[in-house]
């Protein structure tokens, strides 16, 4: 697709349509083998179309690589905060909207959600529709960049987007800990995020032996190592004592965060799940998950977010227990919602499809009759796959 | 229309002290923060607890009687006036903090509850609530929700929409749906993002999940005045371009601080204009940002610079600053407030614009904005008593909105549309995206009840009066953003 009336065009034409973008979250673009669905590819629709550094704002089209907009704002000294995902996978803004994915960053100033200020769509009737501006600050009309944040292609194909950007601290900082176990650094966790300190992004993860979390903050060079001690100092201060605290600064600090941005840390050949959470139903998460063979995790956003490396469908020694189905099961058990992104999705019934089609949903259903209201208006003819 | 049977059926639920039907009764909640509009309800029921309210909205689906859910009413788009012969849902009782889990930093909150009692429950725990609109000692959660209400620390940590992270509601017709739950993060279409801001129209918020935040540790604050709009405009480019991220970034114009002074004493200096920055954060952090910009702003030739050394000082320089709209009713009998954005790098070219519109019209304009996020809030100041003068300054109000929309902005920060702008949104969208708003609406409200004749330009236009300002607003109680 290389122009908006050529979507418009393949919309109106098609009896039902999907969308794929870098290709950086194959389980929820690839799928789907269905005669009737027309995979639509934007990675063609690219390019930036407006950057204004001192209105904090750009706005460039849904294919666009995430990566080449990191390059092009740091140039200037500002970032996505969020921390966008999957950058180096070749991840685009579009489908990293349409997924609803923001990484670590997200922490400090908020996630894809409150960055994304407009956007054009195309909806099922092949219309093209605004939303949002393009100012920073904007209560008027409905709020359709945030609908499309999560809408996964399923209520219009996005083509244009806006986002607000931050000016980037002139320098991070990283403190890691390690833990005994779990319940230990879930009390320095507390204690640190209701701490005064700014801190950019929390994440933890199980190490080879106890538990590692890492802490970041960023600011001025000056006042950094004062500051970096100060969070020293929290994380000693608790009841859960770290065994050993470890200061990271410059390239060695920014490859961390790299590799949790680019999931660099998931073993090849793993499945890639995401489950929004909260600390506290991290340790009931822990003991579900104990008893399968799943082993690569990595919690984010101060426990708001679990990474979860879990064997796909075509795994081929897979253990009897875990399958995406049975991972299914377990976050319906916990209340809790995931979506599969890379590997293959187990196959279930997604409503209006067929059962055999792949379903990237974990859990408890999406289902609303406020979703459903608001799909029915955006798409009368059922064009985008449905929930 | 007929609500007779609607009233009766409601009779069954509430008491007569809860089920308002006597003009007498009926007068207070006439018009909200804009008093331009009035207009007098059928009913007015004050629900108990949620189950009341969402009976009271299935029963209004079941007559077809349009109704509007109602907090303090400090609206200053006519969100929150009444629909005639229709009902008011006021929820000002609905003001129970459900829960405070400060491990989880959130608060579960009725939609009655006072924005500002949120923080203050919180503060214990080191926390708080981040958005801090002017009237937010009387205006509740619920309608922050519905109008996604802003503040002057909006530069940095977003309006109310960024601090909303689940809720229940009652749609139009009383079915009742849980959107996004207590993490930051979910799964599928940021459904708690699209309800907030839909202006009541996608029903009632019955409970809201809020994010919280560590209170900062300090403040730094700097108020500097300058020889001109101009000049306190570039400072801003300055401030803005130096990768500073200052929690608020404040300006008012001459007529803005003349008013501060004779209303909140505030002790400003008297100058063509005056720039308030402030940055909060970690101590060691803030001061050396604090030393950077003070730098910065010395560089821009300010006439004078006062920094703000204690909290007493800085609450000072807040006061006057939102005091500075109500302190105008002391200038002239009566106001109108714009809410119009613009792209920071346009305010100067908005200014002037305004000030020649401003002249032309024969008609003062103060000016009091948020300039880090280019919220502009211009006060048309007007005598009611005047024949015509009140239209004069809806006509100027109007000039300045469609300036706003061909300069790239947004005819409304936070404030809404509400019955106000309702006429502008056309011009700021197209026919097909005014089409997809009104499909979204009919398909989440099939009969439009919800807040009939708000945002969407529909419905019964109801008549401007001029009444002069909310009567607590004259007492001082309330302060317009």
């Amino acid at each position: 697709m290389n122009s908006v009336a050529e979507i418009q065009g393949a919309v109106r034409a098609a009896k039902r349509v999907r969308v794929r973008g870098g290709g950086s979250k194959p389980a929820l673009s690839l799928p789907n083998c269905q005669d009737d669905v027309q995979t639509l590819d934007l990675s063609t629709l690219k390019g930036v179309i407006d950057y204004q550094p001192d209105e904090y704002t750009f706005t460039a089209r849904a294919g666009t690589r995430v990566a080449d907009i990191a390059a092009l704002l740091v140039e200037e000294g500002q970032y996505l905060p969020f921390d966008p995902p999957l950058a180096e996978r070749g991840a685009t803004l579009g489908g990293t909207v349409a997924a609803g994915l923001s990484g670590a960053g997200r922490y400090r100033y908020g996630g894809i959600r409150d960055f994304l200020i407009g956007i054009r769509f195309v909806d099922g009737r092949g219309q093209e529709i605004r939303g949002g501006g393009t100012v920073v600050k904007n209560a008027a009309g409905f709020d359709f960049p945030k609908l499309f944040v999560g809408s996964l292609g399923r209520l219009g194909i996005l083509t244009e987007l806006t986002f607000k950007v931050f000016p980037q601290p002139a320098a991070f900082a990283t403190v890691a800990a390690e833990f005994e176990g779990l319940s230990d650094l879930l009390d320095a966790l507390d204690a640190v995020t209701r701490s005064a300190i700014d801190l950019h992004a929390v994440d933890f993860a199980p190490a080879e032996e106890g538990w590692t979390l890492w802490v970041r903050i960023g600011g001025l060079p000056t006042v950094l190592q004062e500051r970096a001690q100060a969070l020293q100092s929290v994380l000693s201060a608790g009841v859960g004592r770290p065994g050993r605290l470890s200061l990271h600064r410059e390239q060695e600090e920014e490859s961390l965060w790299k590799t949790a941005r680019s999931m660099r840390w998931l073993a090849e050949g793993l499945g890639l799940v995401r489950v929004p959470l909260t600390p506290q139903r991290v340790p009931a998460v822990e003991e579900t998950l104990s008893g399968s063979n799943a082993a690569a995790r990595r919690y984010s956003v101060g426990g708001n977010l679990l990474w979860l490396g879990w064997p796909d469908e075509s795994a081929p020694e897979r253990g009897e227990q875990d399958t995406p189905q049975d991972l299914h099961t377990l976050l319906l058990d916990l209340d809790l919602q995931g979506i599969q992104l890379i590997g293959r999705a187990r196959r279930g019934k997604t409503q209006g499809n067929g059962a055999g089609e792949e379903n990237p949903l974990l859990g408890r259903p999406l289902q609303n009759a406020f979703l459903r209201r608001i799909a029915v208006a955006l798409d009368p003819e059922r064009k985008f796959e449905s929930w | 229309m007929n609500v007779h049977p609607l009233i009766d059926a409601l009779s069954r639920i509430y008491d007569s002290d809860r089920l308002l039907t006597r003009p007498a009764q009926l007068m207070a909640y006439e018009s909200d923060a804009l008093t331009v509009f009035q207009q007098r309800p059928a009913a007015v029921v004050i629900p108990q607890d949620r189950a009341e309210v969402i009976e009271t909205v299935q029963l209004c689906h079941e007559h077809s009687v349009p109704f509007v859910a109602r907090g303090s009413g400090t609206s200053l788009s006519g969100g929150s006036l009444p629909i005639a012969e229709g009902i008011v849902i006021a929820l000002n009782r609905l003001d129970r903090i459900l829960r405070l889990d400060a491990e989880e930093r959130i608060a579960v909150v009725e939609p009655g509850v006072i924005n500002l009692k949120v923080s203050e429950a919180a503060k214990p725990y080191g926390l708080y609530y981040a958005p801090d609109p002017s009237s937010q000692s009387i205006c509740t959660i619920g309608g922050n929700v519905a109008f996604n209400s802003g503040g002057a620390h909006c530069l940095k940590y977003g309006m109310t929409s960024n601090h909303v992270l689940g809720m229940t509601v009652a749609l139009p017709d009383g079915e009742v749906v849980e959107l996004g739950g207590e993490s930051l993060e979910g799964v599928g279409p940021d459904l708690p993002g699209f309800f907030v801001g839909s202006e009541g129209l996608f029903g009632v918020a019955l409970e809201i999940t809020l994010r919280l935040l560590p209170i900062p540790q300090t403040y730094r604050t700097v108020l500097a005045a300058y020889d001109s709009l101009h000049a306190a405009g570039d400072a801003v480019t300055a401030v803005v371009a130096s990768g500073l991220l200052p929690g608020a970034i404040e300006i008012m114009d001459a007529l803005a601080i003349k008013a501060a002074e004779v209303g909140a004493k505030a002790g400003y200096p008297t100058a063509p204009a005056l720039l308030i920055v402030e940055l909060e954060g970690e101590e060691s952090a803030v001061e050396a940002e604090f030393a950077q910009l003070m730098q910065l702003i010395e560089e821009t030739a300010p006439v004078e610079v006062r920094m703000a050394q204690t909290a007493d000082e800085r609450a000072r320089i807040w006061k006057g600053r939102k005091a500075a709209f109500s302190a105008v009713g002391r200038l002239a009998p009566d106001y109108i407030v714009q809410d119009g954005v613009v792209p920071r790098s346009r305010l100067g070219d908005a200014l002037a614009e305004i000030d020649r519109l401003s002249a032309s019209y024969g008609i003062e304009v103060a000016n009091v904005f948020h300039a880090g996020d280019g919220n502009l809030h211009p006060l048309i100041l007007f005598d009611g008593r005047e024949e015509g003068a009140l239209e004069r300054a809806e006509e100027l109000a109007g000039e300045i909105l469609e300036l706003c929309v061909e300069l790239g902005g947004s005819i409304t920060g936070e404030h809404g549309v509400g019955m106000e702008k309702r006429a502008f949104l056309p011009k700021m969208y197209g026919p097909l995206e005014m089409q997809a708003m009104e499909d979204v609406r009919r398909s989440v409200d099939s009969r439009s009840l919800a807040n009939r004749g708000k945002m969407l330009p529909a419905g019964e236009a109801e008549s401007l009066t001029h009444v002069g300002p909310h009567p607590l607003e004259k007492a001082g109680v309330i302060f317009r953003e």
